[in-house]
């Protein structure tokens, strides 16, 4: 439900008449939309009666490319509302563009799930989402949702699709049966030193290292030995890749056989012909991505947009296009065959045979093996 | 008596300036000093800062030789790439300034064609040139010269090759317009009291032409120590550059006190050498430089 100003200004003076609001709060605040009237313009009425455009910014790539073929074209020959859009490679690089501009200039995020959801709860940027406008979500796991409910149990996001960090070899040069024996092992394998490649990100170093240790990646207990595992793997590393495009390209063009990899992009090379295998080891890191709305958005129209993907039939072209499986729970949507056989993709609706990361554990750490993994990337 | 304006009236100059000085202070001057109210600022976790004063930023960078051991690698590798720009950019300089060829203009023209593509995809070329199924090591391999390819890619040397190709056309330029303003007769007058065109070269043309070589020095040194792109693109992490570490403490530890710390004091360094060229050469020359 929208306000109008006139309902604004009325609830302000009962919130004054309550005691709610001090007499200087109140007349700043009273000041400050006089002023505003004051300055309005006929345009500004017309900008601010109707949304024409929704800012959405997502990773690019295939997986981009499907949301807007998908999801966006229709939605915006539906409703006339255009989606303009944003891509990063690193979701810390958005989250510094939030921070920079005024609100409602970023208004959705494909984000990374819970990990990435506390940042933006710290740093004051999440909404709040009025479920009703979004009745798709009846459709959308639990097991996926929960984790953000106890964050913030009014939500600001809505979980749309989730995969794993595998393995990825080049099936030319590693077979098959050496990577099943080997598994996360490969990443450490001397014989493929200066063909080794990886995220260049600190939660898959870290996790990787874990299982290398045999350690519980939600639960480390020697940090040590961890770090001693990421320089080795550095040592051996010909280059850690920052998005999903650089990955392709350095699998696709041989400088890499052996890496850790998001499964829907590997699942895209091999449907591209590329001879890539894929697996995933025992505690592969899964991960789930959202929709994200950002405060100051637009939000009956960022609800829309969110409940238009999440319905069955476009969540589940998204998800065969961008190669992840989507957040819809398997026992109340019929998927596709396609979508059964994509990597990670949990049949059960349980999430149970998926390894997510720990979010409060996660984020106590963050800061500092954040801190340290920047400097062992650079030689230290 | 009010004073009546004249042609040379102060106040004038002022008004002329002021539009200029004031995007100056909005543009420049206030952002640095935002900046460097950062560098005071609490780190409270990743994306979240308090203005609570600190000099703990400072302290940590004075401190951790972690940083000082960047700064010194960015400014070596910076040093050796200006180098190399005045060693393989002064040729070119003088063939285009000595040539007799009619369509100079046209020489000066390939010079500037590189910009008009994007830098991004500048650098990612060498990926196709230097990479393992890159054009120079299949052709090596197909003729048989080596059997496994050979690592180019993803070093030091990608890095500063890189570089070398975004910043020789303004060695080029500096030095040709140095060398455009000698006068030729000055030469001719060495070759008529007897000096080979190789003395007349060392005696005249190279010391008249210093200025402009200096400050293509100086221009390739700055741009290539605060370089962030092609270390990113072309080298490995080893390779990264002071300006990742500052992308790095800012974009992913989501640290903006420090990144700007660092970022401060690159802006100082960079900013101490080109007020000694300054001091010694004036900018002029690097003005020219860049005006063509």
């Amino acid at each position: 439900m929208k306000l109008t100003t006139t309902k604004r200004l009325e609830r302000l003076h009962d919130r004054y008449a309550n005691g709610d609001l001090s007499r200087r709060t109140f007349l700043t605040l009273t000041a400050a939309a006089a002023a505003a009237a004051g300055l309005d313009m006929p345009w500004m009425r017309q900008a601010m009666a109707a949304v024409e455009q929704v800012r959405f910014d997502g990773w690019g790539g295939t997986v981009q490319d499907a949301i807007d073929k998908y999801a966006f074209q229709p939605y915006t020959a539906k409703t006339k509302i255009k989606v303009v859009q944003g891509t990063f490679g690193d979701e810390d690089e958005i989250i510094t563009k939030i921070k920079t501009a005024k609100p409602g200039d970023y208004q959705v995020i494909h984000s990374s799930g819970v990990n990435y959801y506390i940042k933006y709860v710290n740093g004051g940027l999440t909404s709040e989402i009025n479920e009703a406008n979004i009745p798709n979500m009846v459709n959308v796991l639990q097991p996926m949702i929960e984790p953000f409910r106890k964050l913030t149990p009014k939500l600001s996001a809505v979980p749309y699709d989730y995969g794993t960090t595998g393995i990825a070899y080049n099936t030319k040069v590693i077979s098959p049966e050496e990577a099943k024996e080997k598994g996360a092992a490969l990443l450490l394998d001397k014989k493929y030193a200066g063909k080794v490649g990886g995220y260049d990100d600190m939660t898959t170093r870290v996790w990787y290292a874990a299982l290398a240790t045999g350690q519980d990646p939600n639960n480390i207990k020697d940090m040590d030995t961890i770090w001693a595992k990421v320089r080795e793997t550095r040592d051996l590393a010909k280059k850690f890749w920052s998005s999903g495009a650089e990955l392709m390209d350095l699998l696709s063009k041989g400088e890499i056989v052996v890496t850790d990899a998001w499964s829907g992009r590997v699942a895209a090379l091999q449907d591209q012909g590329q001879p890539i295998g894929y697996l995933d080891p025992a505690g592969s890191y899964a991960w789930m991505e959202d929709m994200l709305i950002l405060k100051g958005s637009p939000m009956a129209e960022c609800e829309e947009l969110i409940n238009f993907m999440l319905d069955p039939a476009t969540s589940i072209a998204v998800a065969e296009g961008q190669s992840y499986p989507p957040s819809l729970d398997p026992t109340k949507v019929k998927l596709t065959e396609k979508i059964e056989k994509l990597p990670a993709f949990d049949k059960t609706g349980t999430m149970k045979s998926l390894t997510f990361a720990d979010p409060v554990y996660w984020a106590t750490n963050e800061d500092a093996w954040t801190k340290q993994w920047n400097r062992i990337s650079k030689g230290a | 008596m009010k004073r009546r304006w004249t042609l040379y009236d102060p106040r004038l100059a002022w008004m002329l300036v002021a539009p200029v000085l004031l995007l100056l202070i909005f543009f420049l001057v206030l952002p640095i000093a935002v900046m460097a109210a950062y560098t005071f600022f609490t780190f409270v976790t990743a994306g979240v800062e308090t203005s609570a004063l600190t000099t703990a930023n400072w302290h940590e960078f004075f401190t951790d030789s972690y940083y000082s051991g960047f700064l010194l690698k960015t400014l070596r590798v910076g040093a050796i790439t200006a180098l190399l720009c005045g060693v393989l950019g002064y040729f070119p300089a003088y063939f285009i300034w000595a040539t007799t060829f009619r369509h100079k203009w046209l020489l000066l023209l390939l010079l500037i064609v590189p910009f008009w593509i994007s830098f991004t995809i500048r650098t990612f070329s060498w990926i196709n040139i230097l990479g393992e199924q890159g054009v120079i090591n299949v052709a090596l391999i197909k003729l048989g010269i080596i059997n496994d390819p050979l690592p180019m890619l993803y070093n030091e040397g990608a890095v500063i090759l890189g570089m070398l190709h975004f910043l020789m056309p303004y060695m080029i330029l500096n030095v040709y317009v140095s060398l455009e303003g000698i006068d030729r007769t000055l030469i001719s007058a060495a070759r008529s009291m007897g000096c080979t065109s190789a003395q007349a070269f060392r005696e005249v043309t190279l010391p008249l032409s210093l200025p402009g070589l200096a400050a293509g020095l100086l221009l390739c040194f700055v741009l290539a120590a605060g370089s962030y792109v092609t270390p990113q693109l072309l080298g490995s992490g080893r390779d990264a550059l002071f300006g990742n570490l500052i992308y790095d403490t800012i974009m992913g530890e989501l640290n903006w006190p420090m990144g700007a710390t660092l970022s401060i004091v690159l802006f100082v360094v960079l900013g101490f050498f080109a007020a000694v060229y300054t001091r010694y050469m004036g900018m002029s020359q690097i003005v020219k430089g860049l005006g063509g």
